[in-house]
């Protein structure tokens, strides 16, 4: 299920602006990885160029190597689709699909994806839907739109919608950072719960959240506005906000920059 | 002045300041209204255009310079605003609903499901009775083709433009779409005429709904472009995020939720293109007799029907003139109702 994440030189591109510069990391099977910076340090860039969504955007180009398990994503005659099958996403803001009920929009990867069976939908709605800490919440109004429900429920809708294709990796962008406390708390606890299955990766503003959730913590920054982000330095959550080897990474947990 | 005054004495609080009574608006528009109407007797006008034009006036500047008496200047612009806005909208709507009362004072005479129901086969123009039929047979059978190739096109062009297109290939299909819009209906006609004189043809309902469509497929296209834009990008990378492909994602994403607001505009636009003349003029000619098959022979259509009953000048014909107009308007308010209709059913549902 879960695999590795190995990043070697990558730099990424929007058009002729280069938004991050030689990166390289590993991200563990089965772990939670933590990315956290300043604004604008590229973060969620990098996030996105893990499953390739990074050129989705108009002018998003790539250069250097994401190794999923041994496997180059960005390799010839590799398919951007089934890479996103490979490597699923949660966004910043909760966006499940207005026209679909609950149910649809869990079974939603799966069946437009054409790749399931009828009889194992209903199944694997439900699994889903347990995995995400929201089948008590919804069971009853499976047929209700799924824009009825509260942020963090949708949040965590969301969540059973990615889980349900059954990827290998899971990358959350700022999951928690349009929700109240409350609803943050049930989102980490479902963390916690899914890097039994998932190798998860989760950009976060919040740094008491990066120090409860992860195992691993990158801290990425920029020389200057408009410069490129780079990656500071890598290591166990618990060295990083205790005893980092980078000055900036102290000052930054710290507060007394950015 | 006086009470003002003495109101302000009673409150001198900075945040009250003295208000015209609510029924005020009303009264001032009465006083005008009468005002206007007792001028024109006086000057011996007779229009009632003029006295409705000196009442408007009337009631803007009575409306300010009561205001700014009574209230301060502030309140005095506001109340202008207000009422220059609804001088406005009665400007509008009294034009349209006299339209609207004058077509369906004059259409219900011979209109009935008789008239509904048979052509002008045998009947000269001259003569009562007659009907329809065939106008209505050829309208519905020359738009619904016109609908059939300009509403595929446009909305695949409009998602070609939204989701796909870059560069130069979409900058000239935008330009040449907007030129599209721009052309008159008649040169639409033109156009068509002479490829039918080119392969020497005879006028006939189908020639008539491609011009229709070149009419049709700019506005199409406009329309949809904007109603994919509303789509929040954020749906789109969910469902790339799910391993989606692409056109699978505007197929079962994008659509669907844009599905109201394109149905609207192609209704709208087919209302548009019901109404044309000039190119159906020319190119199936018109009939007075019953011909089902738009691929061959002339046709009639209602725009047309009204336009031939109306020239010939006679009593009877000018009274199913305006009963096919009241038909015609008939048809294009139903379509503007289903519009409505799906465009609330199919609406993303937010209920809990």
């Amino acid at each position: 299920m879960a695999k590795r994440i190995d990043v070697s030189g990558l730099t990424a591109y929007y058009g002729s602006h280069k938004a991050i510069e030689d990166i390289s990391m590993t991200v563990e099977p089965r772990s939670v990885t933590a990315f956290i910076g300043p604004s604008g340090c590229g973060k969620s860039t990098f996030l996105r160029t893990l499953n390739r969504m990074h050129e989705v955007t108009s002018g998003g180009r790539v250069e250097g190597k994401v190794l999923l398990d041994d496997e180059d994503l960005y390799g010839t005659g590799i398919d951007p689709v089934s890479v996103r099958r490979e490597v699923g996403m949660v966004f910043q803001r909760p966006n499940p699909f207005p026209t679909m009920s609950i149910f649809d929009n869990v079974a939603a990867g799966l069946r437009l994806n054409g790749s399931y069976k009828k009889s194992e939908l209903a199944d694997v709605v439900e699994r889903s839907l347990k995995g995400a800490n929201l089948w008590n919440e919804v069971k009853d109004r499976l047929n209700k739109p799924g824009s009825g429900l509260s942020g963090g429920q949708q949040q965590r809708l969301c969540i059973a919608r990615a889980i349900a294709v059954e990827p290998n990796v899971l990358l959350m962008d700022e999951p928690c950072s349009a929700l109240d406390p409350i609803s943050t708390l049930a989102i980490e606890d479902l963390i916690g719960e899914l890097k039994e299955r998932f190798t998860i990766v989760i950009v976060t503003h919040n740094m008491q959240q990066a120090a409860r959730v992860s195992d691993r913590t990158a801290f990425f920054n920029l020389a200057a506005v408009g410069q490129p982000g780079k990656l500071i330095e890598i290591d166990e959550t618990e060295r990083i906000f205790s005893n980092p080897s980078v000055q900036a990474t102290e000052d930054y947990i710290s507060g007394r920059f950015g | 002045m006086s009470t003002a005054s003495s109101l302000t004495a009673k409150h001198p609080s900075t945040l009250r300041g003295a208000r015209l009574p609510k029924w005020a608006p009303w009264a001032i528009a009465a006083g005008s209204v009468a005002l206007g109407v007792g001028i024109s007797a006086a000057a011996g006008l007779h229009s009632n255009i003029q006295w409705a034009l000196i009442a408007a006036i009337l009631h803007v500047l009575g409306t300010y310079v009561i205001a700014a008496r009574v209230e301060n200047r502030r309140q005095a612009k506001d109340r202008v605003v207000t009422s220059l806005v609804w001088v406005a909208f009665l400007l509008a709507v009294v034009p349209l609903a006299s339209l609207v009362w004058s077509t369906v004072q004059r259409g219900v005479k011979v209109l009935d499901v008789y008239f509904l129901s048979h052509s002008m086969g045998v009947i000269a123009d001259s003569e009562p009775g007659g009907g329809i039929y065939h106008a209505i047979l050829g309208t519905l059978e020359q738009v619904g083709l016109a609908t059939l190739i300009a509403a595929p096109v446009g909305v695949l062009t409009a998602i070609y433009l939204v989701e796909y297109g870059r560069g130069n290939l979409a900058r000239a299909v935008t330009f040449f779409v907007d030129v599209m819009t721009g052309i008159p209906s008649i040169v639409a006609g033109l156009f068509i005429l002479s490829l039918m004189l080119m392969f020497d043809m005879e006028p006939f309902g189908f020639a008539g709904s491609l011009a229709l469509a070149i009419l049709m497929m700019p506005v199409v296209v406009r329309s949809t472009e904007e109603m994919l834009k509303l789509v929040p990008n954020e749906l789109r990378e969910a469902s790339l995020a799910l391993g989606v492909p692409k056109w699978r994602t505007i197929l079962k994403v994008v659509l669907p939720t844009s599905i109201g607001g394109i149905t609207t505009g192609i209704m709208l636009s087919i209302a548009r293109i019901a109404g044309e003349t000039a190119p159906v003029l020319l190119l199936v000619f018109g009939s007075k007799f019953i011909n089902a098959n738009p691929f061959e022979g002339a046709q009639a259509s209602l725009p047309l029907y009204i336009y031939q009953q109306y020239g010939s000048g006679e009593a009877t014909a000018y009274d199913r003139a305006w009963a096919a107009s009241l038909t015609l308007i008939a048809f294009v308010m139903i379509l503007n109702l289903v519009a409505r209709g799906i465009a609330r059913w199919k609406a993303p549902k937010t209920g809990r």
